[in-house]
Order: C-alpha cells, then structure tokens, then sequence
C-alpha cells in the first residue's frame, strides 16, 4: 500500500511516499500548474519567469536517511552512574554510557527532579535551552510546546545571541534603524529592480548558493543565473571562492578575514578625492558625514585612509580597490553584503560591527535604495503577495504561550536571563554581566540594557532542560561547555530530542522525540516571522503546507508536544498546559484560523487539498525596497512592524534622526566613549588577525562560515548521505572527516598533501580535519566551514581532548566582538596546522 | 516511440549535489523490479558528480561534472552482456536486468565512463536507470531533473521536434563527454571545462594603475579571438584546448604590444602584465 502525504522542512515544501509504514521517497512537493499564477518580470527585453516548482536545498534530499538514521534516540534513557536519590556523578558526563529506561521512569524522574529544585530554589533555578531549526512546523516548533511548558514552571530564559549576523544587530542598526529586523534591511521587490537596473553586483562576504535567504531553499539560484546570463558584472570580496562565486564564474578579490571596514574606507576615499558620490543624497537623507569625510582623509587621525593603506590590510592592490571604487561609482551597483541584506562572515569578526555599519555607509554613498543602488543579498524579494497573513513560527501569533488563539495564556513572571554565548562562564564562574537582549527588535536603546546573573533575588541554575540540536559545533571556544556540563552546580541535566547530538550525552535523562515527519503541524516555507517579515520572498511563490503526520513516531520516540504534556500531567497542570486537552491538531487549526487563509479556503478544504500557493496577482505593484527612502517618501513597502509606517514619520528610518547616520547618535548618546564601537565607525586592528603579535605561534587566519551541506549542526552526521559530498565530508579509513581547506604554498610548508588527516590548534584546543589543497584560499586564510555536528572526543568527558569530528569553532576565541557588543567573533582565529601523526 | 536522452550544462551547474542526493533517495533500499534492484546505502549514487578546480588564485574557475549512465547508442555494457542481463530498450534507455546479471561483475569495467556500480550484498552490478520506473507511471524527467534547481539537467524525447532537448542538441556548444570513445551516448554536455589562459594588465605610465579596455589576441593556427580587459585590466580565454601553443598578442596605440607565448600544458594565470608606454 503506498501513500503520499505533505510536509515542509527547513528549506522547502515535500511530499512524502509511505509504503507499508515506512517512508520510501522524499520529493519536492508535488504541487500542480493550475496552483500558480505564474510571475513575470521584464528586463532588458526579456520575459523571466521562475521554474513552477520547489527548490529545496540539497540536505532535504537526504531527509529520509535523517528520519531512519542509527543516531535517532529510540528509548528513554538514564545515564547509568546518575541516581537522583544517591550519587549524581557530574563529573562523568560525558563519559558515562546510558542504560534504557521506561516512560514512566523517565518522566519520573523528570519530574522529581523539577519538582525539588522548583521547591529548594524556585522555578528560576530551572533554565533551558533550544537550538533553532532542527525541525518545522509552527505548532511543534520550540517556541511552541517548549517555551509554554518551561514558562510554567517559571524558568530562567537564555537570550539568544544573533549568531548569523552580529554585526548588522550590533552595528547596522545604528546607521541605517531596521531594529525590527534586528539590523538586516526589507528586501521586496530587489530582484526585479536588479533585473531591470543594476549592471554590477557586489558580493561581499555573501555566498547566498550556500546560505540560501536562511530558508529557502535554492529558489534564488535561478535569479542569479539570470543575472549572469543577462551580462551583470558580478565581484566577489571573500577569503575563499565560494560556491556563488564558482556558479557565477564571477570576479574573485580574495581579501584578508577581518580587513573589510579598511577595504570600505578605502572605496570611500575613492570617492571622496574623485568626487563621485551622490552629494545631495548625503546632504538629504544622511547625518555626520563631514565628520566621516575628514576621518576617510585622515583629518582627524593623520592617517587618510587610501587604497593603498587598505591594500596593506587587506592584501588587495590598491589599483584594484581603486579601479573597484571607481566602477561602483560609474556603474548601477547593487552592494551584496549577507544573503538576507545583511549577514556574511565578515560580521562575525572582531569590531565586525564597523565593516557591517561601513557597508550602509558606502552605499549611502551612492545613493541607497535607488534604481540598481540596493543593499541586496540576491536571495530575497521576490514578487511576492502579502496581502494573506500567515504567522511563522517567530510570531507572537504562533507562540503556544502567548498566541491570541490560546484560551490560557502563560507569562513567566521570572526577570532573570542568561546569554547564551556566555551560559557555560554562567555556571562556572559567576557572576556575568553584559549589554542586551541578544535579539534587539524593540528598540535601538534596548542594547543599552544592562544584565547581570545572577539577577538580584534569584538563585543560579541548577537544572538544564537541553531541546534540540548541539552548539558544541556553532558557539565560539566550545570546549567550555564540556566544563560546564560536568559541573556539580547542574544537579539535573535532562536532553530532549530526535537524535544524538553533540551534547546529547551530556545529560542525566534523555528523552526521545519525533520529527516533523512523525507528528501533525502546518507551515509556510520560509516563513519564520518574527523579525523577518515576509521571509517567504525568498522563494518564487509563497507556499503553505499541511504537515501531515507521515507515519507513526518510531521506536519509542513521542512528539516534543506529548512529551511536555505528559510532564505536565505529572507536575498536575496538564490542563493548563494543553490549554483544556488541545490535541497538535487542534492548534494547528486555531493557529490556521486566525490566520488569512480561510479566505482562500476553508480549515477543511485545505486539509484535503493540503498545501495552497499565493501567487502575486494581476494587480501586484512592487514597491522596492528604500526606494520610498530615496526619493524622500512615505514607506509604502509592506514593512509589518517598521513602527514609523502610518505615523507622521513615516518617511524616516528607524535611527534616532531618522537618517543615515555616518555619525550614529544611538551610540554617541549611549557610549560616547567607547572606543571600539566609536559613534563613527572606525577601522580597529583584530585582537587576532594578520597583526598581531600571535601570530608569530599561530601564522593562519581561519574563518568558519556557515556549511553548504547541512544547516546550523542539523543534518550533518544523522543524514548519513550527506558524508558522501566531499564538499560536506570526505571519506577516509572508513570515518567521515571534516574537509579544512589549505592553500598549496601553505600545505607544501607543513609537507601536508591532499586527503592526509592534519591538526589545527591553539592555545584554545585541537580539532582533526582532512587536507584539502585547493586555491579557492590565498596562502595564510585556512577555510573550513563551521557547524560540525560530531563532537568526537578522543578522550571523551576531558574538555582540552582532540576532537576528529571537525568542530572547528573549538578552536575560535569567546572574546566579544567588543566591550558593549555581546556578538561572537568566530572569523577573527589564529592556528597552526600539522599534519596528524597520532 | 520516445528516444529519451538528456543535456547537461555545466556552466548552469551549481554544485549543489541535489541530483545526486535526490538519486540516493529514489534507490537506496527501494527495489523496482524489473528495472532495479536496491541500491546500496551507502557509497553508490548512480548520478556522480565530479569537482573540478582550475587555475590558480585569484584566478580560479570551479565546475562540476554530474555523470549519470550515458545511456549510449553503442554501449559495451550491452555488447558484454551474453544473455540479455544488459539490455537497451526502443526507448534508448539501457537498463541492466537485475536477475539475469547476478554475479557479472565484468559488466562493471566494462563502462569507459565507470558509471556501473558493484553491489556486494546482492552481487549484482547497477547504474542509472533513468528513473525508468517513474516514466512507465508517466512521470516526465527523472528525480535528479526533478531536483535540479537551475535547469542544468534537461530531459526529454530527442526524437520530438518540438521539445526542448531535441532543440537543445541541435544548438551549438553541444558535445559528448569523452567523443573519442565513439559511444553515441543519449546524454550530451555543454561547456564542458577546458584550458583557459588569463591575465591582468597594468599601465606603467599611470603608477601601475589596472588597465581598462585593452585590446587583447589570442592567436593559434586556426584563427583568432579578440576581447578586451575590464575595469580590474582583467582578461580571460576560456574553452581552449589543452596542450596547445597560443600567442597572446596585447594591444593599444599609446603602449608597447606585447606578444607573450602561452602553452595550455595546464591552465594559465599570467598574473600582471605591465604595458609600457610605446616608443
């Protein structure tokens, strides 16, 4: 008996093939001609119309060998010299195996232990934490079933920090506003405004093939493929020759890690001396650009800041910067600089806040937001309908918690946080103290905000509720974490999830969950919400998708949300937590009826028909993104949560002017001291780069941007297929390594050749990599991507142990990216490489 | 009757592995008799994709080579086969019987292009079928095609004037994988990566500045191509042959030409190329 059903993941819609209870194929979703209502933009003379299907990314082809991998958790399980009523052994995690429990006991346990440190300490010293994405869904996404569960018992949050794009939150906010959007700018309408204007794009730090918009998928692919075959001049500023860079056959500068606010300013000087920049733009619609002209000339420092200083930091000719600047300035540029807008690697370096605010700058410059003159990632912007309204997971639409379509609504009354970046120095060493939210979306002050743990009148943690995924392969000097772990002040550790991941076997309990596959929910592809409004342009046409339970859950694993209310039933608040016995099915149609869609069709209709495409219709107007800015006019972009639309501000930015600002009076009126986020940007040599005194022990520069081949640390290691993409993982005595990427004058000094298992460290640790020799790097930049999801410990528990599954961020400084701006800086990283002998 | 066949443009390729993923997905552990048999988990895809690296930095070029079975016309797999367990259907498509080829291990060396895979556990060799299970239920391409996000896999009927592939095979820029084998395949390629010479040039009199719109030649026994530098004093030839002596020639009437000559044993970054006033 075959049968199909619907689902979405993290990079697309899919349909699902079950026979005899088991999954047999996973395929874009098959959807029909007659669902879209195909778009067309005309450009240059021709018609350009997208391909009427879903492109996923390539790791949602391995989906069903993540579904049946070996590392899915099956049975509860206890760690075996952990006794709740006896010796905890903390000091063992990480090196004990686990024995298999009950159900019963598990939640038991879970229980006990919830109940007495919620009694001895209050439900403060409960924390918890979640990885992002390991699944999709808006119903059972972990700020679902997760954070009305752990508000219940009155728990202490971990803020997040904006690990993708740090320096957009902490220093593009303050040039150009877009809080709301946590410092990346609104993206509608671009692609058709490239198409039609831009002759040249610049990519810097942007290798958007690889990191799709966040989510979706490789829709955009084809837009660049059309802006290559219609001749746009593409240039690409990155330390490696990215895969965007290699399908674009484009123009590759390779810079240092850590020098683009030089190579910036340098571009600016350009301009400056030639006089080619859009003055009465600057005079208009910025703020403190005098003072920025006499700092670019050296004015005020007695350095001018010309190609040829930043060649010296860069490693790029001053002619080419030169003759760079100069084209930008007589060509419609469109400035690439992350794919969503913002993002890249280059904003997670040290002071990557000054090369984030820089690239506003610059492109103020020229005239930002008109024809051919965006900020555009070339992921986003898509014609695309936003009349329906369909909350993503982000929403507050969508949060169990709080969601209007909630009976009960749960506020956790505990002011305490932590910082995640920061959670292992927390427990180990308190108290901590830093500035801001993690995510800012409120207000530009709101990373003024001051937070100590432990918070006054609170206790520490002393229980951690780990959800999904592992940041062993994605925070910054993981090795800490080991540390904290095995620390006696977390009397309970408890993990839930579908697979074994990095930190999995670091609990006391661990519970096994389903997938998205094996459970009922509903999505929109692409559509997180929250502070990425209408991410779904992203993709050529919106498409929202029942997530129909595939087939049962396997083994013994339960769904996140039966899980939690099966705790909840012990704890005595199971009423209260399924807000009066919800099942998912329930939510998901009161979360599908406060949405827009029952205009278009009934909850029953569309779970029959089981997915509806929004195409943009007849009388679509695009409206490009800062156009409306540009011209000195009133938003008319769709920007839900810009709070100056409909107000009598509504020509303005989100900065304090409303301009902007070369100088920023946010930081001026803040911080007007500090030195290493200056309310004029500056170029502040990197704690670790090509200068410092390290070096001479550690000569390479590592960066580690986000993988091609698997998202955050989902994917790799449970998708088994994926090791077999030697971009992903290579091969080699029957284990699967994690490429490094070595240049050959670099390799042929350590006598290193292709395929040989090498070393790189520091004083921070050791991680094991396979060599791969390849100009793609300049000699002295050592490339290998970050989010490796093996941890594996030659020594398992010893927190300094080499690792040979390939997390290079081991390896990478938790030094903030500066005194006021708690961002991660793993792009800013010495090493050495050996080859590995042991 | 259908002839179906498929083109592969390298330039359109991405990299992104999709095909062959989507490959995996749609045989491991999924037995389709008559056509095939399961493949393996692990190390088998029948769509293999190559990375190719050229030149050297900054001047690099990257491409990827998807290989599935190339469905030959004139196939040594079908001309091994003794009893039929290798066999080419009316619709081209070459499919190994995986019942009758039980232990025909020499069916897998007998492919120059090494598309066909040994299957240890069952003992049988395997290789891209076309998805010919799917087309039998009327699906219209392959999985591979299916998941292709840029169109760099084309599938049809080459024997329908009005599809797009047997449009495809007529234009120009089409060519086999390996011609000298003389296999007639039914998958045929478009710009396969071949030598490419690059260069920048600078102007001695304008402090070394990148020169712009340089007139510059490539020169061999059969002609000549022309372009000029841009704005980085950038320029490129691509497609060249390999193992061939050209004369690069460049040009400008207020400069010294200068003839360079260049012999493509592998590709070639000439790096700066300084042009000093004429005269």
């Amino acid at each position: 008996m075959e049968k199909v059903f619907t689902n979405c993941t993290n990079e697309g819609p899919i349909t699902v093939t079950v026979k005899d209870g088991k999954v047999t194929r996973i395929q874009p979703l098959v959807m029909k001609e007659s669902d879209f209502k195909p778009w067309t933009i005309e450009a240059g003379g021709k018609k350009y119309t997208p391909p009427l299907k879903a492109n996923l990314a390539p790791f949602i082809h391995a989906e069903r060998t993540r579904l049946y991998s070996p590392d899915r958790i099956k049975y509860p399980l206890k760690r075996i010299d952990f006794d709740p009523n006896g010796k905890r052994n903390q000091e063992n995690r990480g090196i004990s195996g686990y024995e298999r429990i009950s159900w019963d006991e598990a939640l038991d346990i879970t229980v006990g232990e919830i109940k007495r440190i919620r009694k001895a300490y209050g439900g403060a010293a409960i924390t918890g934490l979640t990885s992002s994405h390991h699944n999709w869904g808006i119903v059972g996404y972990k700020m679902g079933p997760f954070l009305r569960f752990m508000g219940m018992l009155e728990y202490t949050p971990v803020f997040d920090n904006p690990d993708s794009w740090e320096g957009w939150h902490w220093g593009a906010t303050h040039a150009w506003g877009f809080y709301w959007r946590l410092g990346m700018p609104e993206q509608y309408d671009l692609l058709e405004d490239t198409l039609k204007h831009a002759e040249m794009i610049v990519f810097w730090s942007n290798d958007p093939d690889s990191t799709r918009a966040i989510y979706s998928g490789q829709d955009s692919v084809i837009w660049r493929q059309w802006l290559k075959e219609k001749g746009v001049k593409m240039i690409f500023l990155d330390p490696y020759y990215n895969y965007t860079a290699a399908h674009m056959d484009g123009t590759w500068m390779p810079l240092r890690p850590d020098s683009g606010a030089a190579l910036a300013m340098a571009i600016a000087f350009t301009w400056i001396t030639d006089d080619t920049y859009d003055k009465k733009y600057v005079k208009d619609r910025t703020l403190g650009f005098e003072e920025f002209r006499k700092h670019i000339l050296g004015e005020d420092d007695g350095q001018p800041k010309t190609p040829e200083w930043a060649a010296g930091e860069s490693g790029i000719p001053a002619r080419k910067i030169r003759s760079l600047a100069r084209e930008w300035a007589a060509k419609k540029t469109v400035l690439s600089a992350g794919t969503r807008g913002g993002e890249g690697g280059a904003c997670r370096t040290a002071f990557g806040t000054e090369w984030a605010r820089l690239m506003v700058l610059l492109q103020a410059m020229q005239g930002l937001g008109k024809p051919g003159r965006s900020i555009w990632g070339t992921a986003m912007g898509a014609p695309s309908d936003t009349k329906y309204y369909f909350p993503g997971y982000a929403d507050l639409d969508t949060r169990m918690a709080i969601t209007r379509a909630a009976r009960l609504k749960i506020n956790n009354p505990t002011k305490q946080r932590l910082y995640r970046l920061t959670l292992p120095d927390a427990v180990l060493n308190p108290p901590i103290s830093w500035k801001g939210e993690g995510f800012c979306g409120q207000s530009l002050d709101q990373q003024f905000i001051p937070y100590t743990y432990p918070m006054e009148g609170y206790p520490e943690v002393k229980l951690f509720y780990r959800y999904g995924g592992s940041f062993m392969g994605t925070m910054s000097d993981t090795n800490k974490w080991v540390r904290m772990y095995q620390s006696p002040k977390l009397e309970f550790v408890v993990n839930q999830d579908c697979w074994w991941s990095s930190e999995t076997n670091f609990a006391d309990i661990i519970l096994p969950a389903c997938t998205h596959i094996e459970r009922d929910d509903l999505g929109e592809w692409a559509a997180a919400g929250g502070y990425s409004s209408h991410g779904s342009n992203g993709c050529n046409f919106r498409i929202i998708v029942r997530q129909e339970k595939c087939i049962e859950p396997l083994w013994e694993s339960k769904s996140d949300y039966e899980i939690l209310s099966l705790l909840a039933e012990r704890l005595g608040m199971r009423e209260e937590y399924t807000d009066g016995g919800r099942t998912e099915m329930d939510w998901a149609r009161a979360y599908y009826e406060i949405s827009d869609l029952p205009k278009l069709m009934s909850w029953e209709e569309f779970n029959k028909k089981k997915y509806i495409v929004i195409s943009p219709g007849d009388d679509y107007k695009p409206t490009p993104a800062l156009r409306w800015f540009a011209e000195g006019r009133k938003c008319d972009t769709p920007d839900p949560l810009n709070p100056k639309r409909k107000t009598d501000k509504e020509d303005e930015l989100g900065t304090y002017s409303g301009k902007i600002e070369f100088v920023s009076q946010s930081l001026k009126q803040n911080l007007p001291d500090d030195d290493e986020r200056p309310p004029l940007p500056h170029y502040i040599i990197s704690w670790e780069g090509h200068r410092s005194e390290l070096r001479k022990k550690y000569p390479l520069q590592i960066i580690s941007p986000h993988p091609r081949f698997s998202f955050h640390t989902h994917y790799d290691k449970h998708a088994e297929w994926l090791n077999e993409i030697p971009g992903h993982r290579i091969i080699k005595d029957n284990y699967a390594w994690w490429p490094v990427r070595i240049n050959p004058a670099d390799a042929a000094e350590r006598g290193i050749y292709n395929n040989d298992i090498v070393k790189l460290y520091n004083d921070r640790g050791t991680v094991l990599c396979i060599a791969v020799i390849t100009e793609r790097v300049p000699a002295g930049v050592i490339h290998s991507y970050g989010s490796s999801a093996n941890y594996d410990p030659l020594e398992p528990g010893n927190a300094v142990s080499v690792d040979r599954g390939g997390c290079v961020n081991i390896l990478t400084s938790s030094r903030m990216m500066s005194q006021n701006a708690p961002g991660m800086t793993p792009n800013s990283c010495l090493i050495e490489i050996e080859k590995w002998e042991g | 009757m259908a002839r179906y066949g498929m083109v592969i443009d390298i330039d359109r390729c991405n990299g992104c592995y999709n095909c062959f993923l989507a490959c995996k997905d749609e045989f491991s552990g999924n037995n389709y008799p008559p056509f095939s048999a399961p493949q393996p988990n692990k190390g088998k895809s029948w769509m293999r994709l190559t990375e190719k690296e050229r030149g050297t930095c900054p001047k690099v070029k990257v491409d990827y080579i998807p290989l599935p079975c190339l469905q030959c016309a004139d196939a040594p797999c079908v001309n091994k086969a003794v009893n039929g367990e290798v066999y080419r259907r009316p619709d081209g498509i070459v499919l190994i019987d995986p019942e009758k080829a039980v232990g025909k291990r020499e069916i897998v060396s007998s492919c120059p292009h090494r598309v066909i895979t040994w299957n240890e556990e069952k003992n049988i060799p395997q290789k891209c079928t076309f998805c010919v299970h799917l087309l039998e239920q009327g699906w219209k391409e392959p999985r591979c095609v299916e998941a292709c996000p840029t169109g760099a896999l084309l599938f049809g009927d080459l024997d329908d004037p009005e599809s797009e592939i047997s449009r495809a095979v007529k234009s120009p820029g089409i060519e086999e994988l390996n011609p000298e084998y003389g296999l007639k395949p039914n998958v045929l390629y478009r710009n396969l990566p071949k030598r490419f010479i690059a260069g920048e040039v600078l102007l001695a009199d304008q402090q070394e500045a990148c020169a712009d719109g340089i007139k510059v030649t490539l020169k061999d026994k059969a002609g000549k191509q022309v372009c000029e530098t841009d704005f980085l004093g950038d320029f490129e030839f691509d497609g060249l042959a390999p193992n061939q002596t050209y004369q690069i020639v460049i040009e400008h009437k207020r400069y010294a030409r200068q003839s360079i000559e260049v012999k493509t044993d592998s590709n070639v970054n000439l790096g700066e190329i300084m042009l000093n006033p004429a005269g």
